[in-house]
């Protein structure tokens, strides 16, 4: 009995071990969902909806994301930046929406149920889902019922495209807001090519059990080799690492002076402290699953002394659009808005213009908005507070911005340059 | 001189698995049961630090007191709550009891401390480390390596010298007989609980310090690496949960740098398997035979 107790609970071990290594495959990988909503999802079945009610007549804008689990700061973040929006935009007059938020923790299963329910309540527009795997999960139905959908922050190819692996046949009723994860590593390795004086030997540190971490490590590499970028050492970890010393030590000893680290910032912090330990120096240079890093409780800023990443929105930059909006959500949530906020903010803001080009109203079907909205998008300039200049989309859905190229120093954001 | 530096840091992280694993390892010796659970509560420990020291201001030496003490209030809460009304259960309802508790712990603290990450105060702990040539060896890691020695040899002498630890020699043995010699088993089983939720506390500031990012789900995998230890070593003793932290660290550290990151977990649990085939107890464990 002793012994069959413990071999069952090897197994159970091993069972858990396996799990935590490979649930990135289809689950949830956010534009920074470091911790992947689904290993402690709930039970489906009691999402929490909210809904923001506008004056007369409004456009019923559905969407979902995770407010409970441990994906739960990005839902919250593009659900207030989406009041915020809303509130604005219905107070000006003109386009009215009416917001219907689901909560589906990041699980994908929750986020068809959360689907459902958004149909049901006869919405015309979304806003898609926060996070990749439920975005994933939820376009085909979208796609099927031809609804206009524009994600803030589901940054996986798969969300808009029917076949993520060739990048082909995409739905074509699906936007992004935000880059979509290739895109970054391709505009890092350009950036790091045009600033050779941050260093010419790059080291890269990868989760290669994250869409998000993988996809982003493809393209730099890719974009890398084409600018002869050299890389000289390649780490890799999975779910729940923790020890980063001996990633660091290769890098150091294959002597990169820029180490790249297309990760979530939370394995990061621990691999800034394992360089610390290590006394290794190099630049480090970040996507943006980088951005938060300064907002972890009680962090030694001194470790992200020096840190570039490229991201599309800092709450500190200059310009009036985003100071107002840093402004508004501090007044009316208490907290420094993320990126994930001002994608929310765009893509509301970026819906509205879009409606107001066009002849649809709130009484026209379903089909004619679409139509309409497929056509204003892939047409219009949109200039919004995630990029210095102006944004417009392809015919696939895919967002083209600017990155802005962000370092800290002083234990604050400053832009670089 | 590099293989000494991914040897010496093989060590430190082995021998935080190694406080971890005499956790569960003494459970098991004497409660027979997996306390999957552990792992949370070291989550637990290093989160009540956290909040004792950047929160409350609190010295570290108190912070670290506290952090055992509601520890192992804690494990005794749970053992009294969740394991002892199932003591003459299967032990398959013990283990998935175990589970769920693990659930529970991870989700509450989800709901009370939020899924953002928190930085560990790195003031609890000397910086920097002991140059030895072109080595460098963080006083951390030498810490951790002291405090799990100490922790092992304490333990040693408790179980085989004192009073109580012979009646946890006994309980372990054989509970029934134990009883019928005027131990109260149920005492020494939360007196067991106690000591292991209180060797997590221990382990939660350790692994903390080390690895300064604690989220709600940071007992999860060392969780599972130090119970593998425990395996490893032969599961129930204590000189094997030590030497199974501190080969699981090493080979991790090694694998990783000379033969492949992406396997490296796949050659720890490989090595597992391949020690369980050889020797069924583990490396230390007695074997003991069973009445079909």
């Amino acid at each position: 009995m002793k012994n069959k107790f413990l071999r069952l609970g090897v197994i159970a071990a091993l069972c858990g071990a396996m799990t935590a290594c490979g649930s990135s495959a289809g689950t949830s990988s956010t534009s920074a969902a470091s911790a992947s909503g689904s290993d402690t999802a709930v039970a489906s079945g009691s999402v929490s909806g909210t809904t923001t009610t506008a004056s007369g007549e409004a456009f019923k804008l559905g969407a979902s994301g995770p407010l409970s689990g441990d994906a739960s700061v990005y839902g919250i973040a593009v659900k207030n930046a989406a009041e915020l929006a809303i509130g604005e935009i219905n107070k000006k007059g003109g386009v009215q929406f009416e917001l219907n938020f689901q909560d589906d923790q990041a699980d994908t299963e929750a986020a068809v149920n959360a689907y459902n329910t958004l149909a049901d309540w006869g919405m015309q527009l979304s806003l898609l889902t926060v996070t990749s795997g439920s975005g994933q999960s939820v376009a085909p139905l979208y796609k099927e019922d031809n609804i206009f959908g524009i994600t803030p922050s589901g940054s996986s190819t798969a969300v808009i495209f029917q076949d993520a692996e060739n990048n082909t046949n995409p739905y074509g009723n699906v936007f992004q807001m935000c880059f979509t994860d290739p895109n970054q590593g391709k505009a890092s390795a350009d950036y790091l090519s045009e600033h050779t004086d941050l260093g010419t030997k790059v080291g890269i540190i990868y989760r290669n059990d994250d869409n998000y971490s993988t996809g982003i490590y493809n393209t730099f590499v890719e974009e890398a080799k084409a600018k002869n970028l050299d890389v000289v050492s390649t780490g890799t970890f999975t779910k729940g690492a923790t020890d980063f010393s001996v990633q660091i030590k290769q890098a150091q000893d294959a002597g990169a002076d820029i180490v790249f680290l297309p990760i979530y910032y939370q394995p990061a912090s621990l691999v800034l402290q394992a360089a610390k330990n290590a006394g290794y120096a190099p630049t480090f240079f970040g996507c943006d699953g980088m951005d938060g890093i300064l907002t972890q409780d009680n962090f030694d800023t001194s470790l992200a002394e020096g840190l570039y990443m490229l991201t599309p929105f800092s709450a500190d930059a200059q310009d009036e659009k985003t100071q107002n909006f840093v402004k508004a959500y501090k007044d009316k949530y208490g907290e420094t808005p993320n990126q994930f906020a001002a994608d929310a903010y765009d893509a509301v803001n970026a819906l509205a213009q879009a409606l107001g080009n066009s002849d649809v109203t709130p009484k026209s079907s379903t089909d004619d908005i679409t139509a309409a909205l497929i056509k204003q998008f892939t047409t219009m300039k949109f200039q919004g507070i995630t990029a210095p200049g102006d944004i417009t989309w392809n015919e696939n859905g895919e967002v083209s911005k600017e990155p802005r190229a962000i370092v800290i120093k002083d234990g604050a954001y400053v832009s670089a340059e | 001189m590099q293989f000494l530096s991914y040897l010496i840091s093989g060590l430190g992280l082995g021998s935080v698995y190694a406080i971890m694993a005499l956790g569960y390892s003494m459970v098991y010796g004497i409660a027979k049961m997996l306390n999957f659970a552990h792992g949370d509560i070291i989550m637990v420990g290093a989160y009540v630090a956290f909040f004792a020291i950047s929160g409350a201001g609190m010295p570290p030496a108190v912070a670290i007191l506290l952090s055992i003490l509601a520890c192992t209030v804690l494990g005794v809460v749970i053992e009294r709550l969740a394991y002892k009304p199932l003591r003459e259960a299967s032990s398959l309802a013990v283990l998935i009891t175990a589970i769920g508790v693990s659930y529970f712990l991870e989700n509450g603290a989800l709901i009370l401390w939020g899924a953002d990450s928190k930085f560990f105060p790195s003031n609890i702990f000397p910086q920097g480390g002991l140059t030895v040539g072109s080595l460098t060896i963080s006083w951390l890691t030498i810490i951790t390596i002291a405090v799990c020695c100490i922790i092992m040899i304490l333990l040693m002498l408790f179980v085989g010298r004192t009073n109580t630890g012979r009646a946890m020699r006994a309980c372990s043995e054989d509970k029934g007989a134990a009883t019928l010699m005027g131990i109260n088993v149920n005492a020494i089983i939360s007196l067991t609980f106690a000591i292991g939720s209180g060797l997590a506390a221990v382990a939660a500031v350790l692994l903390a310090s080390t690895y300064p990012s604690i989220s709600p789900t940071l007992g999860a995998m060392p969780g599972i690496k130090a119970f593998t230890a425990a395996v490893l070593g032969g599961i129930g003793s204590i000189p094997g949960a030590f030497l199974g932290g501190l080969l699981l660290g090493v080979i991790e550290n090694l694998s990783k740098a000379y033969i492949s990151q992406q396997l490296s977990d796949a050659i720890v649990f490989g090595v597992l398997v391949v020690i369980l085939l050889i020797k069924p107890a583990g490396l230390l464990g007695r074997k003991v035979s069973e009445k079909v």
